[in-house]
Order: structure tokens, then sequence, then C-alpha cells
């Protein structure tokens, strides 16, 4: 693996188009990469244990992903949970769709699921 | 398993079909609940959508008895290889 995979690995989300309805701001998100992290905070500087970890297993795993701080968009922070019937973040989604939250993807991570979604869903 | 968590059992298994379900107080208050759930019905299924199965069957109740859960499903397969 080159210093360059690793540099650019995570990037964050920093805008939405607002004049969008909410279903089509979370999905513009959705489609801005493969996997998305919503988070607490951003991958340099987490606000939530939780996410933190989130953040930590994902990198390992080398794939690329984009993080976005749900404290910094109430819009998003209460749509989402609504969208995907999830209650809780982190969330993280892998071609648009919710794999989990930090509990299953620790769970998924141990057992070796997750490499394994990762290595057939992502090309 | 104690009779004081045989609603949530019920619930499990009315949802799924046949299944093994085990509850554990964590926090001694009855709310705060350690429930496995073994059953084939997850063959097949990520681990996201067979949590969601458990959810689903105990939405009613999250709202009312149960405060939080933390969850672990198994195929049957999947126990005898933690049992062996």
């Amino acid at each position: 693996m080159s210093f360059n995979i690793l540099n650019n690995q995570v990037q964050e989300v920093q805008t939405v188009d607002k004049s969008l309805g909410l279903k089509e701001q979370i999905e513009s998100i959705l489609n801005s990469s493969s996997v998305i992290l919503f988070m607490k905070g951003n991958a340099d500087m987490p606000q939530c244990g939780f996410s933190a970890n989130s953040v930590a297993i994902l990198k390992s795993t080398g794939v690329a992903f984009k993080t976005f701080n749900i404290l910094n968009d109430m819009d998003i922070r209460q749509g989402l949970k609504e969208f995907s019937n999830w209650p809780t973040y982190p969330q993280i989604y892998v071609n648009q769709k919710l794999i989990g939250g930090n509990d299953i993807l620790t769970e998924m991570y141990k057992s070796g699921e997750l490499q394994e979604y990762l290595a057939s869903n992502l090309k | 398993m104690s009779q004081e968590f045989k609603f949530v059992e019920d619930l499990i298994k009315s949802h799924l079909g046949e299944s093994e379900v085990f509850v554990e107080d964590m926090t001694g208050t009855k709310d705060h609940l350690e429930i496995t759930v073994v059953s084939d019905v997850f063959k097949g299924k990520l681990l996201i959508e067979q949590h969601q199965l458990i959810m689903d069957a105990l939405k009613e109740e999250l709202k009312l008895r149960i405060h939080a859960v933390k969850l672990h499903t198994y195929t049957k397969e999947k126990f005898a290889t933690l049992r062996g």
C-alpha cells in the first residue's frame, strides 16, 4: 500500500446543498462515496468514543471513506434517524445501505465479516 | 431463564418462529437487557438485518418496559461452534 492511498483515505463531506429536500440532502451525501460514516466530530477530532472507534476500524480496513459530522447539521442528524430507522450515531453506509452502528461494525470486524463484505461490495 | 423476561422471549419467538432466546438483566434494573437469539432465520442475512428483526419484534416494549438492549444473534451452526 502506498502512502498516497493512506493520505487520501479519509475525507470529510463539508457542505450539503440546502436548497434540496431533506431526503435528497441525505442521498447526496450517501452518493458522494461508497463508504460513508455519519459521526460526531470528524476523523481527526471525534467527539464521541463510539465514533472514534468506528473511524479506527474503517481506517484499518484500508478502504477510502468519507465522514459527515452530524453535530454540524441538526436537519441531517434528525432526518437520517428516520430515513434509516436507526436511532443512534455513528452509522456506517456501504453503497447507500446501512450496515450498522459501532457495535455491529465492531462485531463484523472481529469476525472478519466486514473485510469480506467490503471486498465483495467495493470495486 | 427467569420468568420475568418471558414476555421478551415470547415476543421474539412470535416474530421469528423457531428460535432460542436468552435474556440477561445487565444492570439489575430489569430495563437494560442483553439478549442472545439463536435461529436459522438469520441464515444469509447481514448482522444489521438480524438485529433489525429483533428490534422490530421489541419495538413497542422499547417504548415501555425496555430502555436499552445489547443484542447477539447467531445461526444454530454458528452458535454450536461457539459452544464447541
